[in-house]
């Protein structure tokens, strides 16, 4: 049996736990530095993918990289089975980056390191092994996996109310997991031979009976929607993110909600066509509402980190528009980008809030005021971020709105897509509200005097964000030449 | 009719035989080094077992003593697990015999073996009334085990809670079995599976009430073995009393007794009045309400509970919910999806209450709140017990996963493939739905092992028979989470053998 590029993408990282689970206690630089260290063969290896991937494979649909199958349960049919293609490869490239970024920002804690950076590992195997899993036992087992390093990162580095919120997020996954759990199973006993390959049940889900392509699309909506978060099962994000330590916020936005989207484009999308069809009003108005819900409760928000929490609610709400209007090219290409921008400028927006909140030991907006002045360099990058965020033309947030709502537009109800493009408006107000608080207006000098300037680690976790940003933002090409074969294929299959 | 002499070919129960030599050799060791023996007892205990165990590997399949024992892959496999459940519980207890028993040491792992003799013979068995002295050779050692720590008023009530409750559900068995034997006029059960069906078919499937009462005496003295709703009163209460590791024994070694006599006699026995076949004389639907009442309640009275060893017991309940799901699929996944569950149950719950005993030693109480803050003090402990109680829930890659996805598929492919069963798919959705919890309850234990704040939580000692079990359970849940294959290989014999299973 050979072992793959993909397959060692999620050995490094369980190989890098084993390693650390081992190292002396109190040897923290130890500690830190093989974290970093697994991390970061796990991201060069991640972006070789991206690239071999852009030069060798971007011209097909094909999976590629396929490992496998091989027999791992021959009852069930259950079989070892890895493969990628455009959507998962940037995914991929995005794990990896910010779980070695992540890793760099979590230097700071102080108690249980190694147990710490033991679960950070385990966390980025399962992360990965969902992108690359093209079985749906396998596929089950990590998205459930990711669960437990999750749950304890959340629970016991996590802030005041860590508890709440760590088994509020692990109920919350687990209960959608279910759902989906009996979809597969419905799948498996409704295939002829009885098969879990996700591939084939791609191929074959166009056959299945009305009923049972409208419960399993359902069931599976549940569980992904819960990840994404889309509104009304989006009640678990606020606690978690907010409780969670920095780089866990960072993860947990990044990567964790870009899985829900991402298992959609994956499974349900292609695989229930006709029941896709049937919904897709729906999926429109839950996005929108999910667009100007989390935008107008950012807005009343007084903790920062809460603020950039239900933003994300809100920015996921524009990927389910785009899902909702899976017919048009640019709509889902928008999806694609949409993903990739949120986790880059999301992912900087915890890091930064995490710095302030480190130094400041707060995080209330009016708590602050003319910060400006006393931390230049961080409120740059502050700023620069959250103009990414709120959709600044030559940054990546522009160009996934953009194509999003030009392809919404196209296929759906355009007053209704008008909705959505309020969210923008709405994005700014909470955003530029927020940067007029905390770093405009007069300077409490007594109060915040001694408030340091941001480091050079600090510094160089967000420097990668920023140039990814505009890079994206200035000059999309490869991107969408990337992912634009795989989208076609896809739109091709949910048109059946 | 021309009588044959039955063949005896006493070289089948060749294992049982070892493993009564060892009994006695265990006990009478005991009393001949004059109560002095020290930790040899138990090692000489955990030799005996896995003497019997080789000698079962070497056995094989066959009949013997005109068909009333047999060695089939149920058997087999069921005996793996009952003697599994005994090293474990004697390798678990050495803490325990070596404070709290140093007089009867013998007799303690003594009573085990025989337990688990009588288990194997339940297993082997293929006649009623075999079948019922085996039950009941599992079941008598267990009532005194139950009550052996004779200081301890709650150990006291257990014995003898559990003695009545047993007596009770024995007579009850036996009450139903007789109206079968009444019926057919045979005990083996195979004929009477065929004389059963045949007057069914005769009656037209209206057989009167004594079926009706046979079948509700059966299920009920049955449920009362495996303690599944409304007959499961009792077991929190003797789980909570008795010695730890004889509560971990009586959790998975007579559960799995238990499973084997409602396999032997519900699903085997009374084939034909499995739902789909025939109505009303049906225990199908009867047994799936039974099921999810115990996976409903056995998993949110867990969440209440203060003291580990109680909290276990419902969440065994809930258990044994998740087991008659399997069994109510009678196809060819139904029976082998159980078996494997009970598998992984095995490793499960005995690595898990090993850690409680160990714990137990160290505080001498089973209170949840003993584990606050144990991450620090006891990391191996805390981390194995997460991943024991993770495994119970069913998060994956854990064995307790793998178990669950069997049992469910198995569920699903029987309520999909026969018309008439959608009740299935409820039963299915029940079990799922209260797998989230489930999780509430462990979690809570991880999270005072790992979130607790107390400042100085307790060293435990190890002894190393005792992490021998932890790390038998460890690789057990891990192994056969990650590669289960070759056991779901096995245990897919066992609706194989039965071949009238397979549809």
């Amino acid at each position: 049996m050979d072992i793959g590029i993909l397959s060692w993408l999620i050995i490094v990282p369980l190989l890098g736990m084993i390693v650390v689970m081992f190292l002396p206690k109190n040897n923290k630089w130890a500690i830190r530095w093989t974290a970093t260290g697994f991390a970061t063969i796990t991201c060069i290896q991640s972006f070789w993918l991206l690239w071999d991937y852009y030069v060798n494979y971007s011209g097909s649909a094909a999976m590629a990289y396929v490992e496998g199958p091989f027999e791992w349960i021959p009852t069930l049919n259950v079989q070892y089975l890895l493969g990628v293609d455009g959507i998962a490869v940037p995914l991929l490239a995005l794990t990896g980056l910010l779980s070695l970024i992540s890793i760099v920002a979590s230097f700071n804690i102080q108690i249980r390191l190694k147990e710490y950076f033991a679960f950070f590992l385990l966390l980025e195997a399962a992360m990965m092994g969902v992108f690359v899993a093209l079985d749906f036992f396998l596929f089950y087992v990590f998205w459930e996996i990711m669960l437990v390093p999750m749950y304890f990162l959340i629970g016991i580095w996590g802030g005041p109310r860590k508890e709440y919120a760590a088994i509020k997020f692990f109920l919350y996954t687990l209960f959608g997991s279910i759902f989906m759990l009996v979809s597969i199973l419905l799948l498996y006993f409704n295939s002829e031979p009885h098969t879990l390959n996700i591939l084939e049940h791609i191929q074959n889900g166009s056959n299945l009976p009305y009923v049972l392509q409208m419960v399993c699309f359902i069931f599976f909506f549940i569980a992904f929607a819960i990840k994404v978060p889309v509104w009304p099962f989006h009640t678990w994000l606020p606690d978690a993110h907010v409780e969670a330590p920095t780089a866990v916020s960072v993860i947990l936005a990044a990567v964790l909600l870009k899985m829900g989207v991402y298992a959609m484009l994956r499974i349900s999308w292609p695989m229930f066509p006709e029941a896709l069809r049937a919904c897709s009003t729906y999926i429109l108005l839950l996005g929108l509402i999910g667009i100007i819900y989390g935008a107008l409760v950012s807005m009343a928000q007084k903790d920062l980190k809460k603020l950039v929490a239900y933003s994300s609610v809100s920015h996921m709400g524009f990927c389910m528009v785009a899902l909702a209007a899976w017919s048009s090219e640019q709509a889902m290409a928008g999806v694609m980008f949409q993903m990739i921008s949120h986790g880059l400028l999301t992912g900087a927006l915890f890091i930064l809030v995490g710095v302030l909140y480190d130094r400041a030991h707060t995080r209330e907006i009016a708590a602050f005021g003319g910060l400006g002045s006393k931390v230049p360099v961080y409120t740059a990058l502050m700023v620069f971020f959250a103009m990414g965020s709120l959709g600044l033309p030559g940054m990546s947030g522009f160009v996934s709105e953009f194509l999003i709502f030009v392809g919404a537009f196209g296929v759906l109800n355009q007053y209704l897509v008008g909705i959505g493009v309020l969210g923008i408006l709405l994005g700014a107000a909470y955003l530029l509200r927020m940067v007029q608080h905390v770093f405009l207006g007069p300077f409490n000098e007594t109060k915040w005097g001694g408030l340091t300037e941001i480091n050079v680690r600090e510094i160089l976790t967000v420097a990668p964000l920023v140039v990814l940003t505009l890079f994206l933002g200035m000059y999309p090409k490869p991107f969408n030449i990337l992912i634009s074969e795989t989208m076609q294929n896809l739109i091709t299959l949910m048109a059946r | 009719m021309e009588f044959q002499l039955p063949e005896y070919s006493l070289r089948m129960m060749l294992p049982e035989i070892v493993l009564f030599l060892a009994a006695l050799v265990v006990i009478t060791f005991d009393v001949v080094t004059k109560r002095k023996s020290g930790t040899a007892v138990g090692y000489l205990a955990m030799g005996g077992l896995v003497l019997t165990a080789i000698v079962m590997a070497t056995t094989g399949y066959g009949r013997g003593f005109g068909n009333m024992f047999i060695v089939n892959p149920l058997a087999l496999f069921f005996k793996v697990i009952f003697i599994g459940a005994a090293f474990m519980a004697i390798g678990s207890s050495f803490g325990i015999t070596q404070k709290k028993i140093v007089n009867h040491r013998g007799e303690f792992f003594g009573l085990i073996m025989f337990s688990t003799l009588g288990m194997m013979f339940l297993a082997s068995s293929r006649e009623l009334v075999s079948l019922y002295i085996g039950l009941e050779l599992t079941t008598i050692p267990l009532f005194v085990l139950a009550g052996f720590f004779k200081d301890d008023k709650r150990s006291v009530e257990a014995g003898i809670k559990y003695l009545i409750v047993g007596a009770f559900s024995s007579a009850l068995l036996l009450y139903g079995i007789s109206f079968l034997y009444g019926l057919t006029g045979t005990t083996d059960l195979f004929q009477m599976q065929v004389g059963l069906a045949t007057k069914q078919i005769a009656t037209q499937g209206n057989m009167g009430a004594i079926m009706v009462v046979a079948i509700v005496t059966i299920v009920a003295g049955l449920g009362f073995k495996l303690a599944l709703p409304p007959f499961h009163q009792w077991a929190p209460d003797v789980y909570e009393g008795a010695p730890t590791p004889v509560t971990a024994f009586l959790s998975v070694g007579s559960k799995a007794a238990g499973l084997v006599a409602f396999v032997k006699v519900v699903v085997i026995g009374l084939y034909s009045f499995y739902e789909p076949l025939m109505k009303p004389n049906d225990w199908g639907i009867m047994v799936g309400v039974l099921a999810a009442v115990a996976t409903i309640l056995g998993n949110t009275v867990a969440i209440r509970q203060t003291n580990i060893k109680r909290m276990l017991a419902y969440s065994s309940i809930a258990h044994v919910g998740y087991m008659m799901i399997g069994l109510l699929a009678m196809n060819e996944l139904g029976l082998s999806s159980v078996a494997f569950y009970m598998f992984a149950y095995l490793f499960t719950n005995m690595g898990a209450f090993a850690i409680v005993t160990l714990v137990e030693e160290r505080t001498g109480s089973c209170d949840i709140s003993d584990y606050n803050g144990l991450a620090r003090s006891a990391p191996f402990v805390s981390l194995s017990l997460a991943i024991f109680l993770l495994s119970l829930t069913g998060v994956p890659p854990l064995a307790g996963f793998v178990g669950k996805f069997y049992i469910f598929a198995a569920a699903l492919k029987q309520a999909g493939s026969q018309a008439g069963q959608d009740w299935l798919y409820w039963l299915v959705g029940v079990g799922i739905l209260t797998t989230v919890f489930a999780l509430y309850y462990y979690a809570n234990v991880i999270k005072m092992m790992y979130f607790g704040k107390r400042e100085d939580p307790p060293k435990i000692t190890l002894n190393p028979p005792a992490v021998a079990v932890v790390v038998i359970g460890l690789v057990g849940v891990i192994l056969f989470g990650l590669y289960p294959a070759p056991i779901i290989e096995f245990a897919s014999n066992i609706p194989l053998s039965y071949g009238f299973i397979v549809p």
